[in-house]
């Protein structure tokens, strides 16, 4: 009787041809040589090709080096953010996210000034601290998120049962601010890995992170070269969902502003 | 004030410093005549001068890149938000398996990078033989844009008693009345804020639009400040520029925020 669920049709239809036929595309693609015969060739490539091995295993290293840096530095700042006798002013919270607003590309090329004229050679170390800037206000919020939903009475029952504020955190808050700390990983670890513009900029095109080398490939014409190297990309992408599970069926579904 | 609440506002503060001293940086320098960035030759407001009169090195291409990046973001924010928000009511309405198929396809491209979903995109417009430009841009800023839309519209939706459509129904209202008498204003403030998220994410794009655009030379703000970047010099345009784009963004995000908590506030 309810008609109404006919209404997610055309977005149905929208979504199966503009995202699921795309990513069939990248495999369709992939398993092809330039002249349209199938081949696993473009496959096998990437892994006797040293140079897209190593820029791989960098990018995967820079990736979690620069996610386990957000979390170091974002979740502090999340925790006092969330927390009603640390912090009161929804000002405050609004400048740690105001950043994301402002064109990534812009910002990037100012942070590498900035190193530039401070004397810091240009290379893996403004790599990571510059990452770090254009994705720290993406862990924090959905951590603060998290945290700013969070039954504050779990925290002050473990209290009232005589847990130290270290066995609080630990044993109450850490683990129910999980969920946001995942939804942060996702959004930092994966569009590290693929970021191109970024880490030109920020090494004077000294390192290539793995999202260089989709781009040179594709803009070159080697389209299906290209194609694998995303196919490969979308299978790490894959492995992380799945490993994040359910975790966050919920708790995207806030607005973000 | 206890030393536990000084060190977390000193935590605080500090890192909102280094957060902000890239556009701070970009902010000082938009006032000086230096071509590269860090360069300080005195007070000037020469840059914001040329910018609005024109009369800079490739006036034109750094126009119709605002103008083509604001075009693009407007056109896909609203067919994201008609789009969006008519897919949510209808999700909303499944049940069971077919429910879990479209939220799980709606998390696609919230999941995919920038890049997958742009080569994707590229891959499937040339296997189709689309010629590719404005219509692919906006077409791919709208795949990426949708899914934000149902996220914020379909929290509204759970809050909304289901019975007032009906109601609308048996009371003799058509479908369309009572979409957009009942419906509609019930849904407001989650499609503005999809609407809003929409226009900033689209606003903000590179990757996608990069592969995309194709080859008739089209640009947007972040293409342009690529390609200039590569070149070797940026325009120094680009400074006073991005400098009025983020007080725009500062004062619409503060006035939003502050009427958001008054009005939290009065409902308590």
């Amino acid at each position: 009787m309810n008609k109404r669920s006919s209404w997610a049709l055309p977005y149905f239809i929208f979504l199966v041809l503009f995202v699921v036929l795309p990513l069939v595309m990248i495999l369709f693609y992939a398993l092809q040589d330039g002249s349209g015969h199938f081949t696993l060739n473009n496959v096998t490539k990437f892994f006797t090709d040293k140079d897209a091995l190593g820029t791989f295993a960098l990018s995967i290293e820079v990736a979690i080096e620069n996610t386990l840096l957000c979390i170091a530095i974002g979740y502090p700042a999340a925790y006092i953010l969330a927390d009603n006798k640390l912090n009161r002013s929804a000002v405050t919270v609004v400048l740690f996210i105001l950043p994301m607003w402002i064109n990534a590309l812009m910002r990037t090329l100012a942070t590498a000034e900035l190193f530039t004229m401070a004397g810091v050679q240009l290379g893996k170390g403004t790599l990571l601290f510059g990452m770090c800037y254009d994705y720290l206000p993406f862990m924090i919020y959905p951590i603060y998120n998290q945290l700013k939903k969070m039954d504050k009475s779990y925290s002050e029952a473990a209290q009232d049962l005589g847990a130290t504020p270290g066995q609080v955190f630990r044993k109450v808050t850490l683990p129910l601010s999980m969920p946001g700390v995942w939804s942060g990983v996702m959004m930092v670890f994966m569009p590290t890995v693929s970021t191109f513009a970024i880490s030109e900029f920020l090494t004077n095109n000294k390192i290539k992170l793995f999202g260089t080398i989709i781009q040179e490939n594709i803009n070159n014409s080697m389209w299906n070269y290209g194609a694998a190297l995303s196919f490969i990309m979308l299978i790490i992408i894959g492995l992380t969902t799945l490993l994040q599970g359910d975790q966050e069926a919920e708790e995207t579904s806030g607005g973000l502003i | 004030m206890n030393a536990k609440k000084v060190i977390a506002k000193a935590y605080l503060w500090l890192v909102l410093i280094v957060l902000y001293a890239p556009i701070a940086f970009i902010v000082i320098f938009s006032f000086t005549e230096a071509k590269s960035l860090g360069n300080w030759t005195g007070f000037s407001t020469q840059l914001y001068a040329n910018l609005f009169t024109g009369s800079m090195q490739n006036a034109t291409g750094l126009q119709s890149a605002v103008i083509n990046t604001l075009l693009i973001a407007l056109a896909a924010s609203i067919v994201a938000t008609v789009l969006g928000t008519v897919a949510a009511i209808g999700i909303f309405h499944l049940h069971g398996r077919k429910k879990q198929t479209m939220t799980f396809l709606n998390n696609i491209p919230m999941i995919n990078p920038d890049i997958i979903t742009g080569v994707s995109l590229f891959l499937l417009f040339v296997f189709l033989g689309i010629s590719q430009g404005y219509l692919t841009v906006i077409l791919a800023h709208i795949t990426f844009c949708t899914p934000y839309v149902v996220l914020n519209v379909m929290p509204k939706l759970r809050q909304m008693n289901p019975n007032i459509y009906e109601a609308a129904l048996d009371l003799g209202a058509t479908p369309a009345q009572a979409l957009r008498k009942v419906l509609v204003p019930a849904l407001r403030p989650g499609m503005i804020s999809g609407f809003i998220l929409s226009f900033t994410m689209s606003l903000d794009d590179f990757a996608v639009t990069f592969f995309t655009r194709g080859t008739i030379g089209l640009d947007t703000l972040s293409t342009y400040i690529y390609a200039d970047a590569r070149k070797g010099g940026l325009t120094p345009e680009l400074k006073p520029l991005m400098s009025i784009i983020f007080l725009i963004i500062l004062v619409v995000l503060l006035v939003i925020n502050i009427r958001q908590s008054k009005q939290q506030n009065d409902n308590l």
